[in-house]
């Protein structure tokens, strides 16, 4: 199966009709998703009629741009007008939203042709998409195995070839891990650069939006869609659009920065080989690579948990069993409809977390815990302010480790945790950063490798995967 | 030991809902009434991945407000949310601001004393919940209505100073036009932080705050009931715990609502869904540069520039709309005390009668000068005017327009005058010869039978001339 842009430039060449498109992922799906389980939902009627429409408007010489007429999929956490929406939780169990989160507008108005919605981890909550209310999702390269999470779904949709792009969101690098667990590109763009208005807040200071593809390209066509200033959030960034005209326009000059902090002990020693080859690779194509530090990430995990769970503590208080969602059958008055509806409705890690974050904010902890995080959160964004003076772009590993087993850790929360110290401090300074393939392990497993450059500094990061993309082939191995 | 041995101590919190036409933080209206639920956004009912965009004009509002209690403007200030459960707030949080509101440090004169205002926010309102047949119905159509809250320094000293404060708190607030002072509607409400100590002690003694104070008598009430419950608690050797307490209207006592350990815990934090809240030195000038001249200043000016009785003044001051409408007319031409007479007595009866906002009446200040022109040229009389300007009132009509149709226009023709004058001389030969004797009060009988045989249609002013002529000169 093609790329996003080469399925697009087939339309445009009318080799091939979005309905022919569709029709592919639909039966794609409908053989393969059975043993992979990305999909939560597929709207195969809503699907059909938005390629229809989109072949109408080819034929009539009124296509919309590149992705006019492209299945793609969406994380069950992003708001589609009319059909359901659960955060893969069961306490939205049967929530039909009444309007659409304006990634999924902006998607549409762009003629994309949303194929379904796919799993996660309950409120994007986790790295592995095990604790979804619904399914466990299965990585296409080894069945046994997980494909990383939050998104799981949608980096295993893409994966799988079932459509040409997803999006995703990405709190603590719950778009960077699975794409490196899928050998996919997983970009998480700055925060602001992508309207949060219609996307289930998981912890609303560092949830960002983006996108799940195949190649560099693919993900710079999604990001020109889904990005940009919204009047339905306020913290959107009012800036111009990224510009990807730079995008083949290779390394030669820049600077790439390895952090000693991140290529340090408790690294697999494949993943570490892997990301000394990449910075090799920039090398040779004339990027000059230099070490350089970090010096709070070891502060990271703690400052990023303290942050997350206050907000999501906050975030799910309006899950009450009133107005939507889940209720419990028979409360006798209003503290058992709350006990009830929310201890029948949320998972186990959904739970901890509200329990973590409200102790965090609660009187007498609050000074120690949430405004203690948040000055550690301000030297870690000064961390990278630094290191952008002399660098172009970071430089390191996605994830520490491949792909564990499906069950190896869903009873050691702090491992859990552990998995995603390279990508949470991203978040906490609202920065930029792409994961990209990046090799295999000896036994076939994906290895990502991860970019992060400064705020609003998405063309520059894509430039620099692009660079890497071109002179390799892994993104082209399918599972 | 007796309650004159201890002072109250008295500091207010007012909840003022500001008059925008849309929430605070979305574009659904904050109409009163309406079915419930209708007045909601998905924002409103706390859907999930909603997110609040700030009202500007509510920020104007805070603004002028500020102003207006001579509070310093910060600003940055920052929103917060506040935490609990229950089912008229929908995102199971409040949006307020907590650590830094957006005004701090004023003063409002509470009779001749001055109050100090401890700082001035916005939040949120929360909607609310309708207990019937057994069952508890949300209604959000309340819920996101813009809220200031003003919060004073306990520097109150009585129940009637209390009041004081209030009402000249309300006054400001409906002059400059941001809250419609309705404390029956839940418009502007108020909570009062009541102590007593001993009278010359340094320290406060232990607050209950008091709630369901919507009225000022009940304010008063309460306020005087809470001082005697505390003062004879403290003389009989007990102490005062810190509670919230409830008045009851019916009793006129306050009860015990929760105790300080069953307060909740709000767990505070700064809004992540919202930017800063930045407002400019030019943003604050400009809302300076517009305010609206405040109740006291203007009283002043309409009792010295326009001559007019402190009475009228104060009536005519007491709305904002009102007083604008008044001044409109003077400037259209209309004597200054002619104006406030019609504003005092037809004006504010139709007001009264239709109980319309002053807002929405229909006839201009221009209109209003017309028709005031038309009975000094004497082309209708005082009483046919209020008939005319009722018409105006509800129509918009022109008054020319209203006394053609009704057929109110004075018969100014002198000659048709003259000769119904000599017809009713003629009719009246004998009281015609007392007048020319000197019995000249009987002016008015003639003036009244010549009205008469003209249908009410005649120039009192004008009969009344030719009248004295003719009586004269056919003497």
């Amino acid at each position: 199966m093609s790329t996003l842009l080469e399925a697009a430039a087939a339309l445009s060449a009318k080799k091939v009709s979005s309905t022919e498109l569709t029709q592919q992922a639909l039966g794609a799906i409908e053989r393969g998703d059975g043993a992979i389980k990305a999909f939560l939902r597929v709207d195969a009627a809503g699907a059909l009629a938005a390629a229809g429409a989109a072949d109408q408007r080819r034929s009539e010489g009124r296509s919309l741009g590149p992705l006019d007429g492209i299945p793609v999929a969406l994380k069950d956490n992003i708001l589609t007008e009319g059909l359901e929406t659960t955060a893969g939780s069961k306490i939205l169990k049967g929530f039909k939203p009444p309007f659409d989160a304006t990634v999924t507008r902006r998607l549409r108005e762009a003629g994309a042709v949303i194929i379904g919605k796919t799993n996660l981890d309950e409120f994007a909550m986790g790295s592995s998409t095990e604790a979804s209310a619904f399914q466990k999702t299965h990585n296409p390269y080894d069945l046994t195995r997980t494909p990383g999470g939050s998104s799981g779904g949608s980096a295993a949709a893409v994966a799988s070839r079932f459509v040409f792009g997803a999006l995703g969101s990405d709190t603590g690098g719950s778009i960077r891990q699975p794409a490196s667990f899928t050998n996919t590109v997983g970009l998480k763009p700055t925060w602001g650069r992508v309207s949060r208005w219609g996307v289930v807040a998981f912890a609303s200071s560092l949830d960002q939006v983006g996108t799940f593809t195949r190649t560099v390209g693919d993900a710079a066509a999604m990001l020109d869609v889904i990005s940009g200033v919204d009047a339905n959030d306020s913290t959107s960034g009012d800036v111009p659009k990224s510009n990807h005209r730079e995008l083949e326009a290779g390394v030669e000059g820049l600077t790439i920065g390895l952090p000693d902090e991140y290529v340090a002990a408790g690294l697999d020693p494949e993943v570490e080989r892997a990301i000394r080859a990449v910075a090799a690779q920039y090398e040779k194509l004339g990027a000059t690579v230099k070490r350089i530090s970090l010096p709070h990430t070891k502060h990271a995990l703690a400052t990023y948990y303290v942050i997350a769970c206050s907000e999501a503590s906050s975030n799910l208080g309006r899950y009450d069993g009133v107005r939507f969602g889940h209720r419990a059958a028979a409360p006798k008055n209003l503290r058992e409809l709350y006990l009830q509806s929310r201890s029948e409705g949320f998972g186990d890690e959904v739970k901890r977390r509200i329990m973590l974050g409200t102790f965090a904010l609660s009187a007498g902890y609050y000074d120690a815990y949430y405004v203690k995080a948040q000055r550690v959160r301000t030297l870690i964004k000064r961390d990278f302010d630094e290191a952008f003076r002399s660098v172009d772009a970071v430089l390191c590993p996605t994830s520490p480790i491949p792909p564990w087993k499906l069950g190896e850790k869903l009873d050691d929360p702090l491992a859990m945790y552990l998995a995603d110290v390279l990508t949470l401090p991203t978040n906490l300074a609202g920065l930029p950063a792409v994961s990209l393939p990046a090799g295999f392990t000896s036994s076939n497993l994906p290895i990502g490798a991860q970019l992060i450059g400064p705020a609003w500094g998405e063309a520059k990061v894509l430039q620099i995967a692009r660079a890497f993309e071109r002179e390799t082939r892994f993104a082209e191995r399918a599972p | 030991m007796s309650r004159a041995d201890f002072q109250v101590v008295i500091g207010l919190e007012v909840h003022a809902q500001l008059l925008t036409k849309s929430k605070l933080f979305s574009g659904a209206s904050t109409q009163f009434g309406g079915e419930p639920n209708a007045n909601t956004q998905p924002l409103c009912i706390g859907f999930p991945g909603t997110l609040p965009v700030l009202n500007a004009q509510v920020v104007e509002f805070a603004i002028r407000t500020g102003l207006a209690l001579e509070c310093r403007v910060n600003q940055r200030s920052e929103w917060s949310r506040k935490h609990y459960f229950y089912p008229d707030l929908p995102k199971g949080y409040q949006i307020t601001q907590y650590e830094f509101p957006i005004c701090e440090w004023g003063t409002l004169l509470a009779g001749e004393k001055p109050i100090r205002i401890r700082r001035i926010h916005i939040e949120e309102d929360a909607g609310k919940l309708v207990h019937e047949g057994g069952r508890s119905l949300v209604d959000l159509n309340r819920a996101g209505t813009p809220l200031l809250e003003i919060v004073s320094e306990p520097d109150l000293r009585s129940a009637d100073e209390a009041v004081e404060y209030l009402k000249s708190l309300r006054e400001v607030l409906v002059a400059i036009g941001v809250n419609d002072g309705n404390l029956e509607e839940g418009s502007f409400r108020c909570d009062a932080n009541v102590s007593v100590m001993r009278i010359g002690a340094t320290e406060f003694g232990t607050r209950c705050e008091l709630k369901n104070l919507n009225s000022f008598r009940f304010i008063k009430q309460a306020v005087e009931y809470e001082t005697q419950r505390q003062v004879e608690i403290i003389e009989s050797g007990g102490t005062i715990s810190q509670e919230t307490r409830l008045f009851d209207t019916q009793r006129g006592e306050t009860r015990s609502m929760r105790s300080k350990e069953d307060a909740h815990d709000y767990r505070y934090f700064p809004e992540p869904d919202l930017p800063l809240l930045i407002v400019t030195e030019a943003q604050i000038d400009e809302v300076r540069r517009r305010m609206p001249e405040l109740p006291k200043a203007r009283r002043a000016r309409f009792t010295g520039e326009y001559k007019l009785p402190a009475y009228d003044a104060e009536v005519l001051t007491a709305d904002l709309a009102l007083a604008d409408l008044f001044e409109a007319c003077v400037k259209a031409g209309v004597e200054p005390k002619k104006a406030s007479n019609w504003f005092m007595g037809e004006i504010s009866r139709l007001l009264n009668e239709t109980k319309r906002p002053v807002r929405e009446v229909k006839f201009a200040a221009a209109q209003f000068a017309a028709l005031i022109q038309a009975i000094e040229a004497g082309t209708i009389s005082a009483n046919a005017a209020k008939e005319v300007f009722a018409d105006m009132f509800e129509t918009g009509r022109d008054a020319a327009v209203v006394i053609a149709e009704k057929g109110l226009g004075q018969v100014n023709d002198l000659g048709e005058v003259e000769k119904l004058i000599n017809e009713v001389i003629a009719a009246n030969q004998q009281s015609a010869d007392s007048y020319r004797a000197g019995k000249t009060q009987l002016i008015g009988f003639f003036v009244g039978a010549v009205m008469k045989a003209m249908k009410g249609k005649g120039n009192p002013k004008l009969i009344n001339e030719l009248l004295v002529k003719a009586l004269t000169r056919s003497g």
